[in-house]
């Protein structure tokens, strides 16, 4: 399957989700096969379908005061967070086209972040039955997804920076008490963005032959 | 009568949670309509409307979790005009 890459750089949350709306129109109405997006995002904290509002633990005046964003939104799982120290990538993928599997396609995801970080010497795994992806016992990468025709939207946070970590203490990520970590925690050394990008859009393509 | 039926979603997804009716009951409908959405664990998906007419009964409601090949609701097909 064939993809156009698109990179949004820092984007304002809201901004990068009608973003996704509109390539997957482009991949609904067949001008666009399917649309990979990578971004990072200001503060934000985002609510899949089924999340229990009681796993934000601060008020939203307290996070407005933060300047921390709440959208409900339309994606599968719990709470998240997502930050500048992130690198998040939204999969507009014409699932038709290959196999219609929502759990093979999570799985998938996985696979695609754990082949990207063992290009940075890190061993990171999936835990069995649950999403994402982890070092050890901590998450490094958050997933969760929208389908709607058989195309996909919304995806996965991969955490770069440690200086973000401490953000995802204002919720209960996914509804559990996990600890996260960071590429950056791992390696004791700062990662490029622009590398790991590169390196992602690379897995992606191969997983996606 | 049409009855909308939670399809296979894939291998290991024995069960979905309604989280979205589009429409109410005795609401009309258009075959291939997103009807209802669902959600599993991380993700959430359509199901289009098998056919066209007024949606009958809805037999799950928002937030109750449904196995595969369960009976969601019912479609009223017209009557021949």
């Amino acid at each position: 399957m064939e993809f156009k890459v698109f990179d949004l750089g820092l984007v304002d949350f809201y901004r990068a989700w009608n973003f996704q709306k509109e390539i997957f129109q482009k991949v609904k109405n067949g001008s666009l096969e399917s649309g990979l997006i990578f971004c990072r995002h200001y503060p934000v904290i985002t609510l899949g379908r089924l999340a229990d509002k009681r796993n934000i633990l601060l008020s939203r005046q307290e996070l407005t005061k933060r300047d921390i964003a709440v959208y409900e939104i339309e994606r599968g799982g719990d709470v998240t967070y997502h930050g500048p120290g992130q690198l998040v990538a939204y999969p507009v993928f014409n699932l038709a086209r290959r196999k219609k599997d929502i759990r093979l396609f999570l799985r998938e995801l996985e696979g695609i972040a754990i082949a990207s970080l063992a290009e940075f010497g890190i061993e990171a795994a999936r835990l069995k039955g649950l999403t994402g992806v982890w070092v050890g016992k901590a998450k490094i990468v958050s997933i969760g997804i929208a389908i709607r025709k058989w195309i996909s939207f919304h995806g996965l946070s991969l955490n770069i920076e440690k200086n973000d970590l401490g953000n995802f203490r204002l919720i209960r990520p996914c509804g559990m008490d996990i600890e996260m970590t960071s590429l950056e925690t791992i390696l004791g050394r700062k990662a490029e963005f622009a590398l790991l990008k590169k390196c992602m859009a690379r897995k992606f393509k191969e997983a996606m032959q | 009568m049409t009855k909308v039926v939670l399809p296979e979603l894939g291998e290991g997804i024995e069960k979905a949670t309604i989280s979205y009716w589009y429409f109410k009951e005795g609401e009309k409908v258009n075959e291939r309509d997103d009807l209802v959405e669902l959600a599993t664990d991380k993700a959430t998906f359509n199901l289009p409307s098998p056919a066209s007419g007024a949606l009958g009964q809805i037999f799950f409601h928002e937030g109750d979790t449904v196995p595969v090949g369960e009976v969601l609701a019912t479609i009223d097909t017209l009557d021949k005009a």
